[in-house]
């Protein structure tokens, strides 16, 4: 697993629900992707016409750009799993 | 401080034009200035385009720019569909007046991770109307994001919230939705969007299809209640607010002619009334479309626009048909004074007709029109009935002169189901076929005519290659004469006039003769009198000669006897009468 992920994070402000989706990435891509990461966090309240390029609709939306594939991830990232999933991410399960 | 009645006019409610011909008049206005409008329908109901025609008038008629949220369709899409309707889309999307944003969201590319909102849409939207300064917004069909996103209490909260953010930024905003099973919409945003609802339906009908808008609910303001045809073609969007007009339209007491100068001497005056109506009823073949040619042709000859709905006949067999009767329209159709509407009946249904029809006369505006013939409406009498009664009102309230022509099947007008048509009607000619001695003829009553005094008689009705010609009629023991019959009488009529004419002149010499002989026999009795009287005077003066002589001789011989005579024989003798010797 040598892919290099980059991943867009749009919010708009700082609502409860972007702070947490920030927390909620930058902790995953530290247990998951260490070292093969790059975040770029977009905050459209104050780039407003990147929302249209790029589609936006719901927010916070997670895009990931590398590898390709284009994949969207909608909402605060709280539910680890489905984020892995929707990255593509395999997971060790660890047996408690 | 006194109370007072609230300022009505202070309250009435703000509107936007959309611009879409009919539309304002049934909205009395316009939709809601700065709030959202519902529209919803089917599929294929004409949300998307009434949409876009609500963004493209405000651009370039109000001065309004728009953004245009599209869910379903992409810009290139919308704009290809609505080239054909003459919107430069493209033009006014360079011209920064309009703003298409293509709003799509797959849901299988998409993972659902947690809270989420649709802070993306507002900011996409709130920029496109910062932008452009927009006035307008047009939401396209804001529903997909139903089928998109599956968390169904964060979109319904949203879309509240987007509602009360469009409220707040003061846009006027059409939101389209799709109709629902029993609601108006699938997601019931009728709940949220509640100022102003409009209903579009495409209803098909006996293979016929009728689109019908209907203003479900306009809070603040009064609006049309009924469902109003609306046409969509090349012309875009026009809503018909076809009303019955009712019974309060001006009448005219101008004539204006029927173009066949026997009728038109029928009816008294010269012509019917403007903006009468007339029925010409008759069978097949009667010449009824023919004398509504001459009406159009004599319209366009006083330099009146007249319109020809034909239902029948092709514009080129219809020029043709009525060339060859002598009634030339080409002329006044190259000129623009005369406009055909050629269309099947069944093409589309009543309601489509009629709207139509107002949509054409209200553009054309003629002050003539020729409906030929209504009788090719076919359907249940009831709503025949209540068409026909909806365009006569719609031609009235123009003051639109009209020639219907009305088939039927057999003379007996009694017998014939012409929907009640016939005492709408201002005036009724009837043409008749008339069958004897191996003929067939043509016949021509005015049945009434409102307010003139017409003719009571049965003409001929000539088709001759200069128009038609209407001549008296015979009325013999079988009935009325025409054709050849009416020629064969005409000409022993003349024979018996010669007669008459030499019975005459024969009388006259008789009479003179006898007044002749009559002097001649008096002229001789008259001489005979005169040698009468002569002889009798010259007995009388012989008679008084011989007395003389006589008295001379008795007083000769009295002188001698010595004798006096008495004279009393010689009074008695001279008293006798000489006429009395001639009896």
């Amino acid at each position: 697993m040598d892919d290099q992920y980059n991943l867009r994070l749009y919010v708009a402000g700082q609502t409860p629900k972007s702070v947490s989706a920030i927390a909620n990435l930058i902790r995953l891509c530290e247990i998951h992707l260490p070292g093969r990461c790059e975040i770029e966090i977009i905050d459209l309240a104050l780039q407003p016409q990147l929302a249209a390029m790029d589609h936006i609709v719901a927010l916070p939306t997670l895009v990931r750009r590398l590898p390709e594939p284009f994949k969207r991830i909608i909402g605060d990232l709280s539910k680890t799993d489905r984020v892995l999933l929707g990255l593509g991410i395999e997971t060790k399960r660890v047996p408690c | 401080m006194t109370l007072t009645e609230p300022d009505l006019r202070v309250v009435q409610l703000a509107k936007t034009p959309t611009g879409i011909p009919g539309l304002d008049d049934v909205l009395l206005g316009g939709v809601p200035s700065g709030r959202p409008t519902l529209i919803c329908g089917a599929a294929g109901s004409g949300k998307t385009l009434l949409g876009m025609t609500f963004l493209v008038n405000g651009a370039t008629r109000f001065g309004e720019s728009g953004v245009l949220l599209s869910f379903e369709e992409t810009a290139e899409d919308l704009m290809d569909n609505v080239a054909s309707l003459g919107f430069d889309v493209a033009g006014l999307i360079a011209a920064k007046k309009l703003v298409i944003d293509h709003v799509r969201i797959e849901r299988s590319e998409i993972e659902e991770t947690g809270e989420y909102d649709l802070e993306g849409l507002f900011v996409r939207l709130g920029h496109a109307i910062d932008q452009t300064g927009a006035k307008r917004v047009v939401l396209d069909t804001v529903e997909a994001l139903f089928s998109s996103l599956s968390n169904t209490d964060t979109l319904r909260a949203e879309l509240r919230r987007l509602f009360g953010w469009l409220k707040d930024r003061g846009v006027t905003a059409i939101i389209t939705g799709e109709r629902g099973d029993g609601t108006l919409t699938r997601h019931g945003l009728e709940e949220y969007v509640a100022d102003c609802v409009i209903l579009l339906d495409n209803r098909v009908q006996d293979q016929v299809t009728t689109r019908r808008l209907r203003v479900v609910k306009y809070r603040g303001s009064a609006h049309g209640m009924n469902e109003y045809p609306f046409l969509m073609d090349d012309q875009g969007i026009t809503v018909v607010p076809l009303s019955s007009a009712g019974l309060d339209h001006e009448v005219s007491g101008e004539r204006v002619s029927t173009g066949v100068p026997g009728l038109d001497a029928m009816l008294g005056l010269g012509g019917v009334y403007r903006g009468s109506s007339v029925l010409i009823s008759g069978v097949s073949g009667a010449g009824k479309t023919i004398l509504g040619a001459s009406f159009a042709a004599a319209a366009c000859a006083q330099g009146e626009r007249c319109m020809f709905f034909s239902f029948e006949e092709s514009v080129d067999q219809l020029l043709r048909t009525v060339g060859s009767a002598g009634i030339h329209l080409r002329p006044y159709l190259e000129s623009g004074l005369l406009r055909f509407e050629t269309k099947r009946p069944s093409s589309f249904g009543f309601e489509m007709h009629l709207a139509l029809m107002q949509r054409e006369l209200d553009r054309f505006r003629p002050a003539a029109v020729i409906i030929d013939p209504v009788t090719s409406f076919r359907g249940p009498d009831s709503e025949v009935h209540a068409l026909l009664l909806r365009m006569l009102d719609m031609l009235k309230t123009r003051g639109i002169t009209t020639v219907f022509t009305s088939l039927t099947s057999s003379n007996d007008r009694l017998s014939q189901s012409d929907f009640g048509l016939s005492s709408l009607m201002d005036t009724w000619a009837f043409l008749l076929d008339i069958e004897s001695n191996g003929e067939r003829n043509r016949g021509l009553y005015v049945l009434k005519s409102r307010g003139m005094s017409h003719s009571n008689q049965i003409r001929e009705y000539l088709v001759t290659d200069h128009g038609v010609k209407l001549v008296e009629a015979y009325l013999g023991a079988a009935g009325v004469l025409t054709g050849s019959a009416r020629l064969a009488k005409e000409a022993d009529d003349r024979v018996a006039a010669q007669h008459q004419g030499e019975e005459v002149a024969r009388r006259r010499r008789e009479i003179a003769d006898r007044r002749a002989a009559a002097e001649r026999q008096i002229a001789e009795l008259r001489a005979e009198i005169a040698a009468q009287e002569t002889e009798g005077a010259r007995l009388m003066a012989q008679d008084q000669q011989r007395e003389t002589v006589h008295q001379a001789d008795l007083a000769a011989m009295g002188a001698s006897r010595g004798v006096h005579g008495n004279g009393k024989d010689a009074n008695g003798t001279a008293g006798h009468d000489p006429a009395e010797g001639m009896r």
